[in-house]
């Protein structure tokens, strides 16, 4: 009996915690709030689901726990109700696919406007490239990097010499200029994470991932690492600055670029 | 004797095993240590999972320590607390789950629910687990090696698995943890092959397929998964102890490690993820799958109601089963493989819903309208619907693509796995125990400490997970030992983890509870009767109780019906065994 | 990841081949007694052992389609080049052969009861495979030599590792073949070790096709269907 009781406490309290308590996302500061409301649908559908499963659950173990003479009905199926129960499910799983998938599309769509910004990760912090003057980012190889060159920029490559470097320091940002982070790592797997943006993707050493976000929100937010990268994992964090156009600039003009850096 | 059943009778032999001196072990050695009983082969299976499974409860009182009260522990380091999490995961997993579901209870029930003496291949059978067995001695020998066991997290990814950054990389940690696993595989395949050959050789006569309870269908299933699955994580820990152990490159790019050039080039990692997770995912439901089908015979037993929509179940068991092959990249939508696998593995993942969602529809039409007998087994049962109900929707979080991206490797993710393959199968687990002791003892569980333990287990587990879910909402990601000074988190979090490990310790020591009642119930139980739970299925059936070696004396059982005539109108009893032959026509005689 | 793929729709289709005969559609609840419901559903017409050999090969032919795939997917970067196949290889490729035809004539014998016969196929079949192994020993040495190493390039870690996985399975296969030997040099007659020589020639067929496979893919005969995978994937 008590367990009837207890499977709707189960219910009612998990919907009241989920409303009342104050743990939520954070305020979004990117273009991905298509992502919350892909999650707030599924908030919704699956809740529904939850609530109605465990309460019939529970009605049926009220109604139907044992007492002297009880018998149980005899039914070894009904294929109208598990058709019915089919196809209801079956929308249900449309309903959450299908937005899913529209906004996935976006996501792997980098629109033509996107500015091409490298960040690289090692172990445990997180560099960065901007592109120079020439708007072109040059290439790069990891069996180039020494003490001087700690991101492998290949000096052969004249696109690359008017390359910004940022070494272990925060990555500004204008506002409103769709970006594509490109994304590599020199030694194991880290993935580029910042909460307030919603995008991840893990950093491969070997190869460039990406993903594109614009910001729309000024301010300072946290970069962590969200993929296990060794004992300094959990420390492995920087900033990322959204500033104004102007602020923007003013940052972008005191940056070295890579053959700056090499001379002195 | 009719013509049908004459018929039968010389087409299809009884399923006698030629060596009969099998059954008459001499010696103490023969009887319980190298044992080729199934029965004695289940409960080394399981009594070796759960010495090692309490290993990885002690590992998680230890991460919640740190979690919900950092600084309160010294000892626990960073590198401490890496490996915590790896050999936790990995036991639990592996070592205790995949154990206990198939070397468990597929030894214990598969050949006495499937009306056979043993499995077939008894020799096979005892090297199946000596295997384990040595695999779990190299696990726990990797807490003693220098450096001690590896840290990577139970997924083991390279580089930095076998990088000296990550602890016991560059030690013999990760080489004892693959030697471990690969040991592990060779003895699985070994046990795998009699739980699937038994089921379709050893079926006795009238047993078919349909007939099958689905406990059998679940189990063989997921051997059958199993079998398929584990050469891909073979294959994965092969190829990284030659790239540990002999230089090769099979999934190591070249990599400066702290400012150093290794030799290492041109390996792929994700290469190695692919693998491991062909591996993985099946193999959620290679625990998930034993799971359904015994709770199936859980609920029927104990509502007395035959099992809804039988036929969809077994369909659903299959479905799963074969779908589950094709979604395994669903664990690396963000890994930086290829977007565009995203759209397939989603379409796939959720498709996966539609058969599971069916199941759960059916187990709970089971108790509509039935006879709900509130024993432990059934709680338990009860138990796993919640947990299982919940963890399954949180999957379809995960599940779908771009709802996966800002949860993916946040707290989120532990709260979904713990509760749909932590929580959920361990429900079924000890339900199934309190249902089975009988059998395997021929005493009763003590029902009070039963209940204390069952409440405890059961809201404590849900008071973790679920609140987890939330500090993953919030950002907080997986794998970090403290939350650290971030302003995106507010202090209520750590409020909120400090009570999550209370809950913890307290759902810990409630298998302290479970432990000794297991243990004392040996002496002490009330003495069991025959069938106690007046189960149809033929475990209960065999002339003695707790069967002996052989299970059924000099007579195989003949199989006349399926295993969920309960409450049958008409019938003098509200069950009837699956070796009744039912009222017979007059002037016949029993089979 | 494609290769096992391909392999598992294999075994799918056999699976389901299987089942579809088992009645799945059936309504049990409404089927009593033995006899004609339950006809030629009860178990399959092989033996315990034959099927446990055959659902083993299924293991051992998705861990080798596992490694293949790991070979196609590696293949498909810009660094890959082919190991260069020493000749020796044709000529263990060829004991290999020699072993499953003596194997097969072994079986053959047997059943007709001929002792004389099975032992000296089954004697030569086993030197045949120890001739393989300790080719296969020499060609490792010959690309060693010749600066080909382990660690070379991916190519030839993958090589080894595919030989070297391959020529222990041999050496499993030499176990059984050991016990059937020694049965067929013993004193009872032929015929009961029917059964026996079956499963090894059975497994010693298996391992000829592997063989075949591997060399088709490390010759790079099949590179350009790969090829044109690795495009679509990409």
């Amino acid at each position: 009996m008590a367990i009837a009781l207890v499977l709707v406490l189960v219910v009612v309290g998990s919907i009241v915690f989920h409303i009342f308590s104050p743990w939520w996302w954070t305020p979004i500061a990117s273009n991905w709030g298509t992502i919350d409301a892909t999650l707030t649908i599924t908030f919704w559908i699956t809740g529904a689901v939850f609530a109605a499963v465990i309460l019939f659950l529970a009605w049926c173990v009220y109604r139907y726990r044992h007492t002297p003479g009880r018998v149980a009905a005899y039914q070894p199926e009904n294929k109208k109700l598990e058709i019915w129960l089919t196809v209801v499910t079956g929308i249900g799983v449309a309903a959450l696919l299908a937005p899913g998938l529209v906004v996935w599309a976006d996501y792997v769509t980098v629109p033509d406007d996107a500015v091409e910004i490298e960040v690289v990760a090692l172990q445990w912090q997180w560099n960065y490239r901007l592109p120079g003057a020439d708007g072109k980012l040059g290439t790069v190889d990891n069996r180039l990097i020494t003490f001087e060159n700690p991101l492998g920029i290949n000096p052969g490559d004249k696109a690359g010499l008017d390359d910004l470097v940022i070494e272990a320091d925060a990555l500004h940002l204008p506002i409103g200029q769709p970006v594509k982070m490109l994304l590599r790592s020199i030694d194991v797997l880290h993935d580029y994470y910042v909460p307030e943006f919603r995008a991840k993707m893990d950093m491969v050493p070997g190869t460039v991932t990406y993903f594109w976000f614009t910001p729309t929100r000024t301010g300072t937010f946290e970069v962590l690492c969200a993929e296990l990268c060794g004992v300094g994992h959990s420390f492995m964090r920087g900033e990322v600055i959204i500033d104004t156009e102007e602020d923007f600039q003013i940052w972008r003009d005191e940056q070295e670029t890579f053959a700056s850096l090499s001379e002195s | 004797m009719d013509e049908a059943n004459i018929r039968a009778s010389k087409d299809i032999p009884p399923a006698e095993v030629a060596d009969v001196e099998l059954y008459h072990a001499k010696s103490f050695w023969t009887k319980y240590v190298f044992s080729q009983d199934a029965k004695v082969i289940a409960i080394q299976y399981s009594g070796t999972a759960a010495a090692i499974g309490f290993v990885a409860l002690v590992l998680s009182w230890l991460m919640r320590l740190q979690l919900g009260f950092p600084g309160l522990a010294d000892f626990i380091t960073i590198e401490a607390y890496y490996q915590f999490v790896t050999i936790h995961g990995m036991i639990m997993v592996v070592y205790l789950l995949t154990a206990v579901f198939l070397g468990g209870f597929g030894n214990y029930l598969i050949p006495l629910m499937v009306g056979a003496r043993d499995m077939v291949f008894p020799y096979i059978n005892m090297l199946s687990f000596w295997f384990y067995f040595l695999a779990v001695v190299l696990l726990v020998v990797s807490f003693f090696v220098p450096g001690g066991p590896t840290g990577a997290g139970w997924t083991l990814y390279p580089p930095q698995a076998i990088l000296s950054g990550t602890p016991g990389g560059s030690g013999a940690g990760i080489i004892m943890m693959l030697l471990s696993l690969i040991v592990f595989i060779i003895g699985f395949t070994m046990g795998g092959l009699n739980y699937v050959v038994t089921v379709l050789q050893g079926r006795a006569r009238g047993m078919t397929l349909m007939r099958l309870p689905l406990s059998v269908w679940g189990i063989f299933t997921a051997s059958v998964m199993a079998l398929l699955a584990f050469p891909a994580l073979l294959v994965a820990s092969v190829m990284m102890l030659f790239d540990r152990l002999l230089g090769t490159s099979f999934f190591m790019p070249t990599l400066i490690e702290m400012g150093e050039q290794l030799s290492y080039g041109g390996g792929s990692p994700i290469m190695f993820q692919h693998l491991f997770w062909f591996f993985g995912h099946p193999e959620v439901y290679i625990v998930a799958l034993p799971a359904f089908g015994i709770v199936s015979d859980l609920l029927s037993t104990h509502a007395r109601k035959t099992i809804f929509g039988y036929r969809m179940m077994v369909w659903a068991i299959i479905g799963i089963g074969g779908l589950s092959f094709i979604v395994w990249a669903h664990h690396m939508y963000v890994s930086g493989m290829n977007p565009y696998f995203g759209f397939f593995f989603a379409t796939t993942t959720l498709i996966i819903a539609v058969p599971t969602a069916i199941k759960v529809y059916n187990w709970v039409l089971t108790l509509w309208r039935g006879d709900i007998h509130l024993t432990i087994p059934m709680l338990f049962s009860l138990a796993f619907i919640v947990t299982f109900v919940n963890g399954g929707l949180t999957g379809l979080f995960l599940g779908n693509v771009v709802v996966d991206v800002p949860l993916s490797d946040t707290m989120f993710v532990v709260a979904h796995f713990h509760m749909v393959m932590g929580v959920a199968p361990l429900m079924v687990i000890f339900g199934a125990i309190y249902h089975w002791y009988p059998n395997v003892t021929g005493r009763m569980l003590d029902e009070a400490m039963g209940k204390w333990h069952f409440w405890v287990t059961f809201v404590g587990s849900y008071l973790i997970f679920f609140p987890m879910h939330y500090v993953g909402l919030v950002g907080v990601p997986r794998r970090y030992p403290e939350l650290g000074d971030s302003a995106f988190i507010p202090d209520s979090v750590q409020m909120l983890n400090s009570f999550i490990s209370l809950a913890a310790f307290a759902v810990g020591f409630a298998q302290l509870l479970f432990i000794y009642n297991v243990i004392t119930s040996l002496r002490r139980g009330k003495i069991a009767e025959k069938n106690p739970w007046r189960a149809t299925t033929l475990e209960w059936q065999t002339p003695d109780m707790p069967p002996t070696h052989g299970n059924w004396g000099d007579e195989l059982p003949v199989v006349y019906r399926w295993p969920y005539d309960y409450s049958v109108p008409g019938a003098a009893e509200d069950f009837i065994a699956q070796n009744d032959p039912g009222p017979q026509p007059a002037g016949e005689t029993k089979t | 990841m494609i290769i096992v793929l391909l392999f598992l729709l294999v075994v799918a289709v056999i699976a389901g081949r299987w089942l579809s005969r088992q009645g799945l559609m059936s309504q049990p609840w409404l089927e009593v007694g033995v006899g004609d419901i339950t006809e030629g559903r009860d178990r399959t017409a092989l033996s315990g052992a034959k099927l446990g050999l055959f659902v083993f090969l299924a293991v051992v032919g998705g861990f080798f389609a596992l490694l293949v795939s790991g070979y196609v997917m590696r293949m498909g970067y810009p660094d890959w080049r082919n190991t260069p196949m020493p000749p020796l290889l044709w000529v263990n490729s060829a004991l290999l052969v020699m072993g499953s035809v003596l194997l097969h004539n072994a079986l053959l014998s047997a059943r007709k009861g001929d002792r004389a016969t099975t032992r000296l196929a089954l004697a030569v079949a086993g030197v045949a495979a120890f001739g393989f192994l300790a080719g296969q020993l020499v060609v490792w040495q010959q690309l060693t030599d010749a600066g080909l190493g382990l660690t070379a390039n991916p190519a030839n870690s993958f090589f080894y590792m595919l030989t070297g996985i391959h020529g222990l399975h041999i050496v499993g296969g030499l176990v059984a073949w050991g016990r059937t030997t020694l049965a067929v040099f013993g004193d009872h007659p032929v015929e009961q070790q029917v059964t026996r020589i079956e499963l090894s020639a059975l497994y010693w067929h298996f391992l000829l096709f592997v063989w075949a496979l591997l060399m088709v893919v490390m010759l790079g005969w099949a590179d350009d269907l790969v090829n044109m995978c690795n495009q679509l994937l990409r």
